[in-house]
Order: structure tokens, then sequence, then C-alpha cells
């Protein structure tokens, strides 16, 4: 637990206000992404860059990382201040997440002197973007099978193979790329190994995936013959699944050491409701449809069962029945009921209901058309919600494969 | 401010002991087998085991010392029903506690120690079965009641569904006097013959009668009347609602125990039949129901004072009682359905949770009615 005093907490939590308050971009007449895997134009790109850096700049951006790395050494007590007062504020999003959350944390905690001081404060300031590839098109949840080759040749390895869902990879200087080195292991997972890889090389081909959204954000990712130095190399050949598999940790929130800086735009059944204050249903207020009153408090209980599950999984004497079961179904449970309330509140603007970003009768912009469009990406990445009910299923209930 | 509201969750070592003991007393006394025995009895409930529950002091556990409770408050109680309701466990318990607790919050603390109040009170903590009679008729949300105390203090009306009436000593009877509330004490001995009809219940767990009331004199010293009345019965109705939840939603839970083990042992085309998604995932459903049924009852228990209830409290108890009681329907409703043909049968046991799932929603209100009210306090504001 952290050390710092409450009077120090409280004060800290007024000056960053302050500075929330005075710093604020105003709306860029622009739609921002909500979340880090939404950034899908040079616009958004710019606007974020210049948020972030001010941000960092100002000092409340990797407060816990060491200041020999553009941090400030300070106990991670106050970069959880800052996140909750960027929530309060409702500022846009520190877009360099796979950066500031995953690969930087690895590189603070097994990285070399080298490593860590050529890559984390670039990441700090936005300069340096970075992206993953994890997952190929054959190869979703099943990483371990990843066909992704790289073959030692002289000072270089050479890399050949396509990676997808590459968050912002037609931005990123840098990859933590996951790659097969030896496909005769005997082990699958022995013949993975980790890169830190420049993506600005010949033979690297992002190319842009057009979502659902009509909107950019990922790309598909070629490798021809593409050589990276062999310094690139985290660790010992063969050690790739073991970095991942700690990569992901701290993607699943398992693991702390992240920089900090908010890494998606919170959405609550409140902002929801709000925004139907002023809509009509048969000539009389949406909100006064019993119908849809109905409807509305199912999902606030639902996004309530969340949030007191989350405090019913600390009491031990409450958890033995179905040991793990809270922590286990969190995800389908959060990313289903996040998608229930986006796709309702389309349902309930009557004809508005039927524009999209672009028009300019669009509430907000068509802000829960896209929204809603992508919450998908929460139920299908990282496991689909189908996935989870058979792991759920099956490691809680016991029930047969 | 927030629809969220009051998120808060914390549990006792008190409680955590009272869980413990409770559910081992539960699975020792009540196996499936003594549940059967008892469907097709006169009483539904093993007298000697309600004697144990006594001397456990349950009764009077959420009632003052100064009657002879233990004073542990309602939150204590939750374990209980919950335990309770795991292992199908009947009896006057649930009455006997809503009887305690209407009495107790309606009266005047000015009352005389002595007056009848106190007796039943004391009563009720050593362990004498009480019931309330509340239903005029079948609307659990009605706001008007029916039953009238003359001036001449003479009852005039027909209680329905008064829940374990036959072996019910007192009987706490919310009536109006003069358009106002009042609670007239009744001892089971004050009614005439031909006053009690049995009802026949869906959950065969259960007793209740429906009562004529209709010309019992109740003595000056035995009506509740006063400003308290009124927000006692509301908070009656709301601790009914979060007991009955409780209680639901650990017959939910033992109700997915027992359709899993069924999904695991039957086989069907050459492969255990819980290995289809089509059954698995439906599994999974009513567990993510179970533990949030869990989570609201326990937040409810959390926010439950010796006071009058405040409005998350209120909150907390109808969104208990609406997400116990659809998740025990469904339980229920699936339980048969993945039993194939067995579950068409009474031997089957997931008849029992089907059933009262009937009877669990329509007591102290249904989901519809607490969503209703629920989106009052929640949107109106």
């Amino acid at each position: 637990m952290s050390t710092v005093s409450e009077q120090d907490r409280q004060e800290f939590r007024r000056e960053v206000s302050a500075w929330l308050r005075a710093n604020k971009p105003a709306d860029p007449g622009f739609l921002l992404p909500q979340s880090f895997m939404e950034v899908g134009s040079e616009q958004q790109l710019e606007f974020l860059r210049e948020w972030q850096y001010k941000v960092w700049a100002a000092g409340y951006l990797g407060m816990a990382w060491l200041k020999q790395y553009g941090g400030q050494g300070l106990d991670p007590g106050f970069q959880s201040i800052a996140d909750q007062e960027m929530r309060r504020h409702a500022v846009p999003i520190c877009f360099n997440v796979i950066g500031l959350g995953w690969a930087g944390p690895l590189i603070n905690d097994i990285g070399t002197e080298a490593e860590k001081s050529r890559y984390l404060k670039g990441i700090l300031t936005g300069e340096d973007i970075w992206c993953q590839g994890f997952s190929e098109p054959d190869h979703g949840s099943d990483l371990g099978s990843a066909q992704t080759r790289a073959e030692r040749d002289g000072d270089d390895y050479v890399i050949n193979g396509t990676k997808i869902w590459t968050t912002m990879g037609n931005f990123a200087k840098y990859m933590i790329l996951l790659a097969r080195t030896n496909p005769a292991a005997e082990r699958k997972y022995d013949g993975l190994s980790f890169f830190l890889a420049p993506m600005q090389v010949p033979g690297i081909d992002p190319r842009p995936i057009r979502k659902l959204t009509g909107e950019y954000g990922f790309t598909e990712t070629f490798f021809t013959d593409a050589r990276i130095p062999a310094s690139c190399l985290m660790g010992e050949e063969g050690e790739g699944w073991k970095i991942a598999m700690k990569t992901l940790q701290y993607e699943r929130g398992a693991e702390a050491g992240a920089a900090g800086g908010l890494a998606f735009v919170r959405i609550v059944i409140d902002d929801m409701i709000e925004q139907l204050r002023d809509v009509e249903r048969d000539g009389a207020p949406v909100l006064q449809d019993p119908a849809v009153r109905d409807q509305l408090v199912q999902l606030i209980m639902e996004e309530k069962a969340v949030v007191l599950g989350d405090r019913r999984a600390g009491i031990a004497p409450l958890t033995t029945d179905y040991p793990f079961s809270l922590p286990l179904s969190n995800k389908l449970r959060f990313t289903e009921n996040t998608r229930r309330m986006r796709q309702l509140a389309i349902n309930l603007q009557g004809a508005d209901g039927g524009l999209y970003v672009g028009d300019e009768g669009a509430r907000q912009g068509g802000f829960w058309q896209r929204a809603y469009l992508n919450s998908f990406s929460a139920t299908i990445g990282g496991g689909t919600s189908q996935v989870q009910a058979n792991i759920i299923a099956e490691h809680i209930l016991g029930l047969p494969k | 401010m927030s629809v969220m509201g009051n998120t808060a969750l914390s549990f006792s070592e008190d409680q955590a002991m009272i869980l413990d003991v409770a559910r081992a007393f539960c699975r020792d006394k009540s196996p499936i087998g003594s549940v059967r025995a008892l469907l097709e009895s006169d009483t539904g409930f093993d007298p000697g085991v309600w004697r144990q529950m006594v001397d456990m002091g349950w009764p009077g556990m959420a009632l003052p010392e100064a009657v002879g409770g233990s004073g542990l408050g309602m939150g204590a109680v939750v374990p209980v029903m919950e335990a309770m309701g795991k292992s199908l466990l009947g009896g006057p318990l649930l009455g006997s506690v809503l009887a305690g607790q209407l009495l107790w919050r309606a009266a005047d603390d000015s009352a005389p120690s002595d007056s009848t109040r106190n007796a039943v009170l004391v009563a009720l903590a050593a362990g004498a079965p009480a019931a309330v009679a509340v239903l005029d008729n079948h609307d659990w949300g009605a706001s008007r009641i029916r039953c009238e105390l003359g001036t001449d203090n003479a009852l005039q009306g027909v209680k329905q569904q008064v829940m374990e009436a036959a072996g019910a000593e007192w009987f706490v009877v919310v009536a109006q006097q003069a358009g106002e509330p009042v609670l007239a004490l009744v001892p089971a001995a004050d009614l005439v013959a031909g006053a009690r009809r049995s009802h026949t219940l869906i959950d065969c767990t259960r007793r209740a009668q429906a009562i004529d009331f209709s010309g019992v004199r109740v003595p000056e010293d035995a009506v509740v009347r006063g400003p308290r009345v009124a927000a006692a019965l509301r908070d009656f109705r709301l601790l009914g609602a979060l007991l009955v939840a409780a209680e639901a939603g650990g017959s939910a839970a033992a109700c997915l125990d027992t359709t899993v083990d069924y999904l695991k042992t039957r086989k069907q085309f050459g492969r255990l039949i819980g290995s289809y998604q089509a059954l698995k995932h439906p599994c999974v459903d009513i567990l993510v129901g179970v533990d949030s049924t869990r989570s609201f009852v326990y937040h409810a228990a959390t926010l439950l004072t010796d006071g009058e209830l405040d409005r998350e409290a209120e909150v907390a108890c109808r969104m208990a009682k609406a997400q116990a009681t659809e998740t025990l329907k469904y339980a229920g409703d699936r339980a048969i359905q993945f039993h194939g043909g067995m579950g068409f049968t009474w031997e089957c046991d997931a008849q029992l949770y089907v059933r009262r799932a009937q009877w669990s929603q329509q007591a102290f209100g249904d989901a519809q009615h607490h969503r209703k009210r629920l989106a009052q306090l929640l949107l109106d504001d």
C-alpha cells in the first residue's frame, strides 16, 4: 500500500483537478476516439498526441516511472489520483496505450538498461507509438500456434508472416512482436521469441482494416523479408511465450506498472439516461414510457450487479460456493451489459436512432451509434463471449468439454 | 447523482459465522429426502427441527435484547434465510421474524412495557410462532387496506395467504381504522370456528391459510397505532422482499447444482449432454444470475438499519427481490427442460424449485412491481 499521507493526496488531487479544469481541450469539432483502438485518422492522432504530451509535460503521466526514463519516481498512488481526476473531468484518452500500459511496464520490469533508456521516454511523450504483433489471421485465441517466422541471418532477424488486429499499426514506430525462431521445437511454445521491433523498415506493410463503424484503427500487418537488428530480441530465443504471457498480465490489469492515463472513455448508463431526457415517444417523454422504464431498470441492475460483484469478490466467506466465478465471468457480464446498453440507447432515440456519424441531426454526433458498433470489440476481442461462457461452464460448473 | 447510488457491501465475522452454522444445520436437518417426506404432510415442517431453530435463537436474532432477542439486526437473518432456501427448509421462521420486525418498528417507544405488544415481542423472541396477516386480495402492491378495525375495535375482513398460519400463536393483522393504518394483535385462540381455510399452494414446502377475522374484538392495548405504523408497514414489505430474495437465491443455487449434476451424468447420442453448448450456456446465465442475486442480497443486508429504511436501502431490497426471483424462475424453468422426460415427473427434484419459484416471485411483489418502483426512485428525481 501507498505510504503517501492523506493530506498529500488531497493536496495533489486539488492540484491535478485545477490543472485539468484549466487545460481540458475544447471540443475539436470532430469525433474523438472512445478508446485507443479507434484512432483512425491523422487529425485524431495529432490531437491526441498533443494532449498526451501536455499531460506528460505537466507531470501527470508515468509518475511512478523513474526520472531518468521520463518519469517522476513518485509513489504510484499519485498516478491513481491523476487517473481518477482525468476520468472525472472527462478529458481525452492518453492514446499510446500499448506503450504506456503493456510494453512500457514490460521493459521497465525485464528490459536491459539500454532498452529502458532507448524506449521508455518516447512512450510517455507520445513521440514513439507502439503496437502489438501477437494475433495472426489463423491464430486468434490460440496464440501459442503463431506462425510468423523470425530467422537469424548475421546481425539481423528476417521476419516473414502476417499479424492482424494491430492497433495503430499504420502509425506505430515500434511493435512488440511474437515470432517463431525455431519451428522444430518440441513444444510449440518453446519455438517463440519476443522482439522490440522497429516498424519503419522495408518489408513491413501495415494495411488499415476498415471497421464496421466505417473508421480505421487496426491494421493487418504483412512482413515480407523484413530485416530487423538482432539486438531487437528481448531476453533469449525461446523465451517469447513467457514474455508474451507476462505482457498479457499487464493487458488484463493483473499486474501493476502501467504509466497511467485514460485508455478509454467510460460510458455509463447515466450518460444514456441524460441523452434521453428530451426524447419523446407517442407524444410523451420516452422516460415516462412504462415499457422503456422497465428495460432501463433492468440495465441499471445489470451494471450495478457488476460493480457489486467486484465488491463481493473481495469478501472470502461470500465466494466459497463457486470460487473464481466472479472474476472469471466479469468480462462476459461487463461487456455484454455495455453492448446491450448502447443498443438500447439507439433504440430509444426514435427516428434519430437511424442517423449516423456525419448527419448533423444525429444525437451527440452519432456517439451512441458508433459506441454500439464499437462495443463488439470487447465482446469479441480478448476471447468472445461464447468462448467465455464455455470457459465458465467448464472451469466453474465443471461441465464436460 | 449517479443511478448506481450506494454500492457498499460488507459482511461481518458474526454474519460469516451465522452463515456457516446455518448452512451446516440446514444440510443436516433438511436433506432432499426429508424435504420430500414433508411435501404432503399437514404442517409442512418438522416441529423438532423448528424447536432446534428456536433453541439456537433464530426467531429472536433481529429483535432487541430488551425483549429477549439477541440484537444482531436483520443483517443476521439474511444468511439464515439463504441457507434455508438452499436446503428448501421451511417452517415459521420467515413469518415470525417479519411479524417481530413489523411490530417492533411500528410501535412508539413510549408504549408501556407491559403492553400486549411487548408481551407478544417477548413471546416471539422466545420462539412462539407468529404470522402477519397482510393481504386483502391478490395485489401485493395495493395501497389501500380493506380490513377494518371498527370504532368498537372489532375486526372486519378476510386475509389471504397468511403464512404458516396453522401453528401460529399470534397474528399481526394489518387493518385500518378511520383511514389510518393500525396493527391488531390477535391470539390464535380468539379465532372463531370456521374462520380458517387452508390454501393449496403451488410450493408444496409451504403452508398458508385464508383467515376471516370478522367479529374478532381486539383489546385497546393490543392495537398498535400512531405515526410509525405506515413507515413500519413499508419497511416490513421491503424486509419481506429481501428475505424472500435471500431464500430464493439459495434455492436458485441448489437448483443450478441439481441441473449441473444431471448434465454431468446423463448421456445421449454417445456423449454427456452437459457438453452441448445449448445446455451449457443457459447454465452460465443461471450462474451469473445466482452471483448477481447474492451480490444484491448482501448489499441490501449491508444497508439495513434498525431505524426507518432509507432510499438506498429501499433500492437495494427491491433490486434484490427483482433479481432473485427472476433468477429462480429461470433456473427452475430450465431445470425441468434440461431433465427431459424425467423433468416432467413428480420424482424429479426440479419440480420443487420451479414450484417454489412461482410462489417466491409473487411474495412481497413480483419483479415488475419492484422495477416499477425502482424506475420512480432512479429515473424521476
